[in-house]
């Protein structure tokens, strides 16, 4: 028996399948993950993400210190309410997690990192801290909802408070502000507009009713995880993790290089490696024929070398197999997956494969 | 609770087999399987002709979750392989015991039913992995 989010009984009561995700006994699907899907890509969805946590930091010196833990530069965002994305990494560039920071003064910022790094994270940022003598408070009495999707938040914005609800209705991406108890942020992890709203525990069984008595669809892990892929989002544990840096992720465009004398914490380890010519790429695939592409397959670049699938599916809006692959460095644009030891073509293309319900790339 | 018919035999590894008149054993998935799975998204079938030798790899399924081997329940050829969930696997969710049959087997040898399960034994196994 794994931990519980205070949704856990709603789960059971609208169907879902539970599984294990990082010692939560959290839903992957409410019946049929590809409905959730569609639902989220055409209308509107709602995830329990309440596992994810939810950290406060305040201090006199809380920007100084963001600035040296985390490999984007948090002096970016001035205005309140703004977030950033963003990775923590070691003193060897590698990734220890990727996280949202929302800032709210220089004295005061909130960070949401993943479930499954809990501990890791906490640990580092409380040890680095101390010298800069923030506060950072964990935040789980807190519960969170994703409600996703191009009907989201309009289907939504009836759980928000009268006074505050034309004022979250006009928050512009990558925003969030405070509406009383709750805390509502344009953000998302599936390629849509929509919000993720975090809430005092004891307010989300009746929110999560709400949300379904609204129309949106509850979606499981599953459905998050191949719209996730679709929108060409990394997945921590997966697509990196502590052995990889951002240059090998795709996610060289969240490292603030500039200013150069802003010293953040595996910076030295990056600015090695990118004078290397070698620096594996991370790239999407697609799939040409019919299969299955999957984690840790084996990719051929013949003439080149061999790199790995980070993350692979089947994609329900392009009906067609996708993945996010780590592979050596080169110019070329097609390769070949071994898949139960065949050799299928796959083509390297630009991601997101899905971006606001379109699909982006040429099938 | 899964849909599980009386007339059928079935294996540990979540297959069932229909005996037909002519000889012949029609194998695919249970409910339990499908609906453990979730939406099927591809099907890798054998080669009509093929041998099987009872519990080999004899086909793939896949789902947006996962892949899932599925095992030939006994010895024997491939007399027919179910074509139309190339293009359709979702008929395994939607029909397992019909329009989502996998495979029909030539069985090898006579059929020995003490190494497979009967509809009691499969509800008994199903009934354990519930608990």
């Amino acid at each position: 028996m794994g931990q519980k989010t205070p949704l856990y009984d709603k789960h059971v009561e609208a169907g879902a399948r539970i599984v294990d995700f990082g010692g939560w006994d959290m839903p992957v699907n409410y019946g049929s993950q590809k409905e959730e899907h569609h639902a989220v890509r055409q209308h509107a969805g709602v995830f329990d993400v309440s596992h994810m946590t939810i950290v406060d930091l305040s201090g006199e010196r809380t920007q100084p210190f963001l600035r040296y833990l985390l490999a984007n530069d948090v002096a970016k965002i001035t205005q309140s309410g703004k977030a950033m994305y963003t990775c923590m990494l070691n003193e060897s560039g590698g990734v220890i997690d990727d996280l949202i920071v929302y800032f709210f003064d220089a004295e005061s910022y909130r960070l949401v990192v993943n479930a499954a790094t809990r501990e890791k994270d906490l640990a580092w940022i409380r040890e680095h801290a101390e010298p800069y003598d923030v506060r950072v408070s964990e935040r789980a009495e807190l519960a969170m909802l994703a409600v996703q999707g191009p009907k989201a938040r309009e289907l939504a914005a009836p759980v928000i408070g009268e006074q505050w609800r034309d004022q979250a209705l006009l928050l512009k991406p990558f925003t969030a502000m405070y509406a009383g108890d709750l805390f509502v942020a344009r953000t998302g992890y599936t390629g849509e507009d929509g919000w993720e709203i975090v809430m005092p525990a004891a307010d989300a069984p009746a929110t999560w009713d709400q949300l379904l008595a609204a129309g949106i669809v509850p979606c499981g892990l599953g459905a998050r995880d191949t719209l996730r892929l679709e929108a060409a989002m990394n997945l921590y544990g997966n697509d990196m993790d502590a052995n990889f840096t951002p240059l090998e992720s795709g996610l060289e465009w969240t490292i603030a290089w500039e200013p150069a004398e802003r010293a953040f914490i595996g910076r030295a380890a990056l600015e090695q490696q990118q004078t290397a010519d070698n620096v594996r790429r991370f790239v999407g695939l697609v799939l040409e024929g019919k299969g299955v592409l999957r984690g840790h397959q084996r990719i051929v670049v013949e003439g080149v070398g061999e790199g790995e699938i980070t993350s692979g599916g089947f994609s329900p809006t392009m009906e067609r197999s996708i993945a996010l692959a780590r592979l050596p460095a080169g110019d070329y644009d097609v390769a070949k997956v071994d898949i139960r030891g065949k050799l299928l073509d796959v083509r390297v293309v630009k991601t997101p494969f899905v971006r606001n319900g379109k699909i982006r790339v040429e099938l | 609770m899964s849909e599980m018919p009386g007339d059928l035999l079935y294996t540990k590894e979540h297959e069932w087999l229909r005996r037909e008149d002519d000889g012949s054993v029609t194998v695919g998935i249970t409910d339990h399987a499908q609906t453990a799975l979730g939406d099927l998204v591809y099907v890798e079938l054998p080669e009509q002709g093929m041998d099987l030798d009872a519990e080999g790899e004899m086909a793939v399924v896949e789902s947006v979750k996962a892949a899932s081997d599925v095992y030939a329940p006994i010895s024997g050829t491939v007399e027919a392989v179910n074509e139309t969930l190339a293009d359709d696997p979702e008929r395994i969710n939607s029909d397992p015991y019909g329009d989502g049959w996998i495979v029909r087997i030539r069985p090898a040898d006579a059929i020995d039913e003490s190494e497979l399960m009967s509809p009691d034994d499969y509800q008994a196994l199903l009934d354990e992995l519930d608990a």
